[in-house]
């Protein structure tokens, strides 16, 4: 499972932060930094609904 | 031990009602599942209405959910309900009978029309629904001259859009300093700063007093000095009463405002949920307070706990986030998180990107930041941790 992120999409909300702050964070060119593109399985649960939870559709997870 | 719960409804086919519908099925939910939405549409999402729809040039698509189709959800679209039996646990949608083992409500907010008469004329608008958004788009694309009534965050939002098309704007304003409310008055009276910093006329202390029209259209919005504003399009954004009054009679416990009260769980009632707009919770930073916000992210965050809960009655989760919500007005973004007090302290000033929090002592419960993306959700983690006024200073150096 990898997470992607559309730079050209993302408006730095942070939604995915406030859900999952282990994998994503606002970083300094106030843009989503993916800090671990390859989640552990157990985690897809939290990691997909952080993704779902993405007000403007930035990011996806890819198998 | 509860019976299994085979037959899911959600009342409320829109952002909280989706995310409980998801919730439900990640957490292994495959029975039944039903969404009632009063609008005649599948579930879209009303976050670009006020936003990326009203962009001179942007492509007119509905903003749909396309997880909708994935959720094998029976959807009856264009009916609200209309009555809860929780005795029986029957939703009533007209005529129809929805029985339910587990009811999420999720029904949203209905905007506030101090003049109903006035919606007969063409270019008076509230902004809720997509027909609104297509509406006011629309005039925006023909030059309106635009008043906004009330300045918030979704009449901001809309004077951006219409600005940025060099469109004449004036915002008027019943309250001497606007958005007091939501973000205290020295924040309040700063943020709106941006109106006129942007050519924006912003009139503050005056109340509308009616709508002047001529062949069923909108010449002008009239106010209560005296004034007449010439206009094309009047945007009405003076808030939103949550969406209950099917709910009245009913047995659930509603505040005068409509509002559902929950337990920290988001439970109304045995086997009934609210999540979203409608909902009253206690705060996760004070459970004597009960909060009821209408962010996205809270219709979502809370559409899914309610999903989640009411298909696992047995091991219910408690509310653990704090209110976010986010606004962009003119390119400049405003944020906030957790709750207000009336102890207010700039801890970064406006010249650096304004961060302030609000403080219950030395405990920091709130903060706002302008331009301060990179800051704000690390401010919120830091809220719920229970952060205090120097933590906080150390993390803006």
């Amino acid at each position: 499972m990898r997470i992607v992120a559309d730079h050209d999409v993302c408006q730095g909300l942070g939604t995915c932060e406030a859900m999952a702050p282990d994998y994503f964070e606002v970083g300094d060119d106030d843009l989503v930094e993916i800090l671990d593109e390859q989640p552990p399985e157990t985690d897809r649960t939290f990691v997909k609904a952080a993704v779902d939870a993405c007000p403007v559709l930035a990011l996806s997870l890819h198998d | 031990m509860s019976e299994p719960v085979r037959r899911l409804v959600i009342v409320g086919a829109s952002l909280a009602g989706l995310h409980a519908a998801q919730a439900a099925r990640a957490a292994g939910f495959d029975g039944s599942l039903t969404l009632i939405g009063a609008e005649q549409h599948p579930p879209y999402d009303r976050l670009p209405l006020s936003k990326s729809l009203l962009v001179a040039d942007a492509a007119i698509e509905m903003p749909g959910f396309h997880e909708f189709a994935e959720l094998d959800a029976e959807l009856i679209a264009g009916s609200p309900a209309t009555a809860l039996d929780l005795a029986g646990r029957e939703v009533s949608v007209g005529a129809v009978h929805v029985s339910y083992d587990a009811l999420v409500v999720a029904t949203g907010s209905t905007p506030r029309l101090p003049w109903p008469s006035a919606m007969d004329q063409a270019g008076v608008h509230t902004l809720r629904t997509w027909e609104d958004a297509v509406a006011v788009r629309a005039s925006l694309d023909g030059g309106a001259r635009v008043v906004i009534v009330g300045a918030g965050f979704i009449g901001g939002e809309v004077a951006t859009a219409a600005q940025a098309r060099g469109l004449d704007v004036t915002i008027v304003e019943a309250a001497r300093i606007p958005l007091e409310r939501a973000l205290g008055a020295q924040i309040g009276a700063h943020w709106s700063g941006a109106q006129e910093r942007a050519g924006v006329t912003l009139r503050c202390g005056v109340g509308v007093g009616g709508f002047a029209a001529s062949d069923g259209r909108l010449t002008g919005v009239e106010l209560e000095d005296g004034t007449v504003l010439p206009a094309d399009l009047a945007v009405i954004g003076v808030g939103a009463v949550p969406a209950t009054e099917w709910l009245r009679s009913s047995a659930l416990t509603l505040h005068e405002d409509g509002g559902v009260i929950c337990d920290a769980t988001l439970s109304a009632a045995p086997h009934v949920y609210a999540a979203g707009d409608v909902a009253y919770a206690p705060s996760a930073l004070d459970e004597s307070r009960l909060l009821r916000t209408q962010h996205w992210i809270n219709a979502a965050e809370q559409g899914a706990l309610a999903g989640r809960n009411a298909v696992q009655p047995d091991a219910p989760e408690k509310l653990a986030s704090i209110p976010y919500f986010w606004t962009d007005w003119y390119g400049e973004r405003l944020q906030f998180v957790g709750i207000l007090s009336d102890t207010m302290r700039v801890i970064r000033p406006a010249s650096a990107g304004l961060i302030a929090v609000y403080l219950r002592g030395e405990t920091v419960v709130g903060a706002v930041a302008i331009e301060g993306r990179r800051y704000i959700m690390k401010l919120r983690r830091m809220i719920v941790a229970g952060a205090n006024l120097a933590d906080v200073e150390a993390l803006v150096q």
